[in-house]
């Protein structure tokens, strides 16, 4: 157990946990606040990544220049996708999205000479040359720890996505409470009422739509910036779970509860990854990898269960009427 | 060249209409997306691969046990997940995550136990039946013949036994069925039976037709499946069975030369999606779907 004694373990599960939180917040937008069910979150993480590294390694931006791009590129996503599919129900466009996702991930993997392909960013520049689009991050990461005379990169990178990532969750919930939350709290409760107030209700989606894309997309950055490597295989359906299994850890309609259930997911999630006690020390490393997403699917299926509502929800959020 | 891509394309799209019933008959009764489906097909197919190789029996006997299997777990996660979650009075988005958890569940069960190494079935893979200018494999004429055999029960049962009409009737209005005094609980099982039957048979013949299959097969089937289901109308088998075989076809056509030039194959399964939202943007209820739905 010498691991959970390490402080460069703990700074990894905080770092996760930070960059999960910036996910999940988008999808607090959505479904929380606008009640999308979008499953396809993962999508415009891979958008928001792949423009800042594509931008940077292959056109040499700065990344200053890039990320706000890369941001704004995963929103744009977010309005082309919503057009279309958000006139649909809940569950189609939930099924829609995840389509969305999937196509990202297929385009990802198979345009070689944009993406790098299935090897991922490191073939970005093509074959032979190895791509690097983190130099500038790596930079200012040094930059940032000899400010705060802390020595150690992870605590860094640690201060830096808690700092972005508490910044951007306070923000949300005065969001919340502004006139433009509470038209999104209405049209998620009733939206012929609220159309018929003379509110434009594809708008308001729309927007919220955008803005959940935009926090993926700078949830994608930091995770590319904190891997220095990421290839399409990141960006399975599976990332897109796990943030929905936040929100409900946490409680939807709630948006402190984004940071505390990515803490709780992030803990499960890293810590069992170091489970080496009977009975884990019975499996070799594959099978007990297979143990663990199927712990996490029992973690979910057992939560929708027993505490639908998350540790800090309100229970009617889950509950049909 | 263009009727070889028609009839390998009715050879998929057999598979997803059957897996797109499973789903959509569930829907229809339960309002339940069952976000599993793909990976209990694995395990159709893997039940399957357990009779044909370990205990030796022959393919039919094997695709008979793995349906069998199929009914036998979605029952079984009746009992023990679904009917306690109706209990609780689960909402939709808390089924569709629960069926998430039981399709991890499930594969990482499949993988611990079969591991993650590929599979065939004992048949013979180099049999080939020429019609005119078609070439088809003994696995492709017996997917079209036993999903045409499938539709055809599948078709008939909906529509001539009583069963079979009062589970339309429940999914078309549910509590309008349930004041005429229709047991609930019995048309719920038999709804799970079937789509465990039908989860049972797409396995096998998914995994006969890309001859060797893996513990994630499934589950990459299921998005084109679900865009099958979403195409025909959520809820609605015939609307299911249609888009299943129109899917199918359409991916299958899209690599055709005469279409443009044809799309390159590896986007084959971006084809489905894109067929789908133009589909949706035309008919935002699906092929069959009722417009006062949606």
């Amino acid at each position: 157990m010498s691991v959970l004694t390490s402080g460069e373990f703990w700074a990894f599960v905080g770092v996760v946990a930070g960059i999960y939180t910036l996910f999940t917040l988008g999808l607090q937008v959505q479904f929380g606040l606008a009640g999308l069910l979008n499953f396809g979150q993962v999508g415009f993480m891979a958008i928001g990544a792949y423009t800042m590294a594509i931008l940077v390694a292959k056109e040499g931006w700065s990344m200053w220049v890039a990320t706000p791009v890369a941001i704004a590129a995963a929103a744009l996503a977010g309005v082309l996708v919503g057009l279309p599919t958000l006139r649909l129900r809940g569950d189609y466009f939930a099924i829609v999205t995840i389509a969305f996702s999937e196509i990202v991930r297929w385009v990802a993997t198979n345009e070689n000479g944009l993406t790098g392909g299935a090897q991922g960013t490191i073939n970005l520049a093509g074959q032979g040359t190895a791509a690097q689009y983190n130099g500038q991050w790596e930079r200012f990461q040094r930059w940032v720890g000899a400010q705060l005379h802390v020595g150690d990169k992870d605590v860094v990178m640690l201060i830096l996505v808690w700092t972005a990532a508490l910044l951007l969750v306070w923000l949300t919930a005065r969001l919340a409470r502004t006139p433009w939350g509470r038209v999104l709290r209405a049209i998620r409760e009733d939206e012929d009422a609220t159309a018929s107030l003379g509110k434009h209700v594809l708008a308001y989606r729309l927007q919220a739509l955008a803005l959940g894309a935009a926090l993926a997309g700078l949830a994608g950055c930091v995770y590319a910036w904190q891997f220095s490597f990421f290839s399409p295989d990141d960006y399975q359906p599976l990332i897109t779970f796990f943030g929905w299994m936040i929100l409900i850890l946490g409680g939807v309609g709630r948006v402190w509860a984004v940071p505390v259930g990515a803490l709780v997911f992030g803990f499960l999630f890293a810590a069992t990854r170091f489970f080496d006690f009977a009975p884990f020390s019975y499996l070799d490393s594959a099978d007990r990898a297979y143990v663990r997403l199927m712990l996490i699917g029992l973690v979910i299926i057992l939560l929708v269960v027993f505490r639908p509502q998350g540790l800090l929800g309100r229970r009617d959020e889950m509950v049909l009427e | 060249m263009f009727t070889q891509l028609l009839v390998n394309g009715l050879v998929t799209g057999s598979v997803y209409a059957i897996a797109a019933v499973g789903i959509s008959l569930v829907y229809g009764i339960l309002r339940l997306v069952n976000f599993a489906y793909g990976d209990m097909m694995t395990f159709g197919a893997f039940a399957g691969y357990f009779a044909n190789a370990t205990l030796g029996l022959p393919m039919i006997a094997s695709a008979v046990f793995a349906m069998v299997a199929g009914a036998v777990l979605s029952v079984a996660l009746d009992v023990v997940l679904w009917r306690p979650l109706r209990l609780r009075r689960a909402g939709f988005m808390g089924l569709f995550l629960a069926s998430i958890g039981v399709a991890l569940v499930l594969r990482q069960a499949i993988l611990l136990v079969w591991g993650p190494q590929p599979r065939a079935y004992d048949v013979d893979p180099f049999k080939v039946y020429v019609i005119g200018d078609v070439r088809l494999s003994l696995a492709q004429v017996a997917t079209i013949v036993a999903a045409a055999a499938a539709i055809l029960v599948i078709g008939l049962f909906l529509a001539r036994t009583t069963t079979g009409r009062v589970m339309r009737a429940m999914s078309d209005d549910r509590a309008l069925a349930q004041v005429s005094g229709i047991d609930v609980d019995r048309v719920v099982v038999v709804t799970w039976i079937i789509s465990g039957v039908a989860a049972g048979l797409a396995g096998v013949l998914a995994a006969l037709v890309q001859s060797s299959f893996d513990p994630n097969f499934g589950f990459q089937l299921l998005l084109p499946v679900f865009a099958a289901v979403v195409l025909g109308g959520i809820g609605s088998a015939y609307g299911a069975l249609a888009g299943g075989l129109v899917l199918g076809v359409a991916t299958e056509l899209s690599t055709w030369e005469g279409f443009g030039g044809g799309v390159d194959p590896v986007y084959k399964p971006v084809v489905a999606f894109v067929v789908l939202i133009v589909a949706l943007l035309l008919r935002p209820q699906g092929l069959f779907g009722h417009a006062r739905t949606v």
